[in-house]
This record gives C-alpha cells, structure tokens and sequence, in this order.
C-alpha cells in the first residue's frame, strides 16, 4: 500500500517539462483517492482501474491545458468523473452529470416521511458491519447525478467549491444535489434502523 | 408538534445541510434551534440527518490505499515500470 503524499509535493513545472519521476510520484500521491472514486461510483473493481488507469492516461496527455486554476486533485477529479460516466455508458443509453430533469434544482419535493427517531442508537450498532452495509447499500441506489455530489462532497471529502468544479456544476446546484442525496440516505437508514428498532421491541 | 410553528419546517430544511456542516450563520442556526425545540418531526430529522453524515465520515476512515497490484499494472500502462520500485531511502 502506497501512502498519499502532501499536494505541495508535486511540481507543476517539472510535470510540464516532462519529469517521469514526477509524474510517478503525482499517480503514488493521487491514485488511491481516484481508485477510490471509481470503486463506489461504479460498484466493481475491474471498472474501477479501468477508469484508474484512463484517468491519468488522460492527464498526462493533457497536462498542457492544466491552468492550475483549480488543485491537481481535483482536475484529476473531474478527468475521473468523465471516465467513470464513460463506463456507465457502455451499459446504458443515457447517463447525463448535468442532467437536471431527475434531480431537479429545487427542493419543493423533498419532505421526509420517515420520522424514527434512530440517531440515539449506540455506535456500535450503527457502525457494525451490517449497519455500514445497509449505508453502502443505500449509496449505491442513490441517482447517478446525485451519487456523483454525495461521493466527491461526503466520501472524498471535497469542500463545495472543489465539488462544483470537478463536476462543472454551479455551487448552488451542488447544494440542492447535496441535500437531496443526504435526505433520500435518511429515509432509507431510517426505513432500515426502524425495522430493527421494531424487531427489538418484538424480541424483548 | 403546533400548527404555528409547523409552517416553518420546510424552510428548515433548505438550511438543513448548510446547519449539520456546521455552516449556517448564528441567526438562522437560533431559529433552526428554536424551531426544534417545538416541533418534534423537524428534531428527529435534524438529528438523523447529521447522525447519517457522522455516518458516512465514520464508515469513510481509515481510507484504504492502492493496492500492489492495481499500482503495478498503472505503472506499466503508464509506462512507468521503472519507476515501480520506490527509490531507496
């Protein structure tokens, strides 16, 4: 396993002239992040090195048009997205980032139904294994477009800003996207937590 | 739960992921607070909604690196095999 060095590590000048060395040291410092990426956007590990390697096949072609305006990370970032929503396509007719008719940019339709009140369960039962494969489970029937926020802004730790621009969304489209994968998360746990909750009762 | 206050929940949650990151401002966070305080529903998906996000950061770490031999066939499709021995340190 390779550890994830610092950004300010890695020389824009030097990967520009060419510098193999460095840009080794770009993949050993960004390719877990990326793998990482594509494992849960896509689900299966083969996918996912496909667009691992893609990824920084692209880069490296174009690094001249890198402007530095936004980090190294997160132009890999939105390089990673387009090979992962290349893949999706293979399989399907359509997928679309920017689609905006599934998610809608308002939140008129969003009201919760579930209201079991679950958060106070001990951690152990809420991190167990089955508690964590109910939580991947419920991210894996997120939207695509709302996938695509909810991975790069809760799983990879992107701020808003970094968010919108890996996916050449607006910040605020971020925000409404945002919100509504972390509410469509709640009221499938609360579905899930409620079931147990209700079990527990059964059983007592 | 109380029909006055009630009007105020879906605006509550415009605010709810801005509030449960932590970067509301002071003002709306009191209302959001205050509003909770009253209204059952809206406390129980507050508190829900950040335990799922405490959840997904928890579940998140340690983070898993590359593995060997993912890296290894990167390196050589990047034509970067002699780079695949990291250099003595």
């Amino acid at each position: 396993m390779i550890e994830t060095t610092s950004q300010a590590d890695i020389s824009l000048e030097a990967l520009r002239a060419g510098d193999r060395a460095e840009f080794a040291r770009l993949v050993d410092a960004y390719s877990a992040p990326i793998y990482r990426l594509g494992l849960r956007m896509l689900g299966n590990e083969q996918d996912a090195e496909d667009v691992l390697q893609n990824t920084f096949l692209s880069a490296l072609t174009h690094l001249s048009n890198f402007e530095g305006r936004s980090s190294v990370l997160t132009w890999l970032y939105r390089i990673a997205v387009n090979e992962s929503l290349m893949v999706m396509r293979r399989g399907k007719s359509e997928v679309n980032v920017d689609d905006t008719e599934s998610s809608d940019e308002t939140i008129e339709d969003l009201s919760p139904s579930q209201f079991v009140d679950w958060g106070a369960l001990p951690e152990d039962e809420l991190l167990s294994a089955e508690g964590k494969q109910a939580l991947d489970h419920a991210i894996q029937k997120l939207p695509e477009n709302l996938r695509m926020v909810f991975l790069l802004r809760d799983i990879q730790e992107l701020s808003i800003k970094d968010t919108a621009e890996a996916l050449g969304l607006t910040e605020s489209n971020v925000k409404v996207r945002l919100l509504r994968a972390r509410l469509s998360l709640r009221e499938q746990l609360s579905i899930y937590y409620g079931e147990r909750i209700n079990q527990e009762k059964t059983n007592d | 739960m109380t029909e006055s206050t009630h009007s105020n929940c879906k605006s509550l949650l415009g605010s709810l992921s801005d509030y449960v990151d932590g970067e509301l401002g002071a003002e709306l966070c009191r209302e959001i607070e205050k509003h909770i305080a009253e209204c059952e529903d809206c406390r129980i998906v507050v508190d829900t909604t950040r335990k799922t996000v405490d959840l997904v950061h928890a579940s998140n770490h340690p983070q898993a690196g590359l593995p060997d031999e993912v890296r290894d066939r990167l390196f050589k499709r990047l034509n970067l095999a002699d780079y695949l021995k990291p250099p003595a340190q």
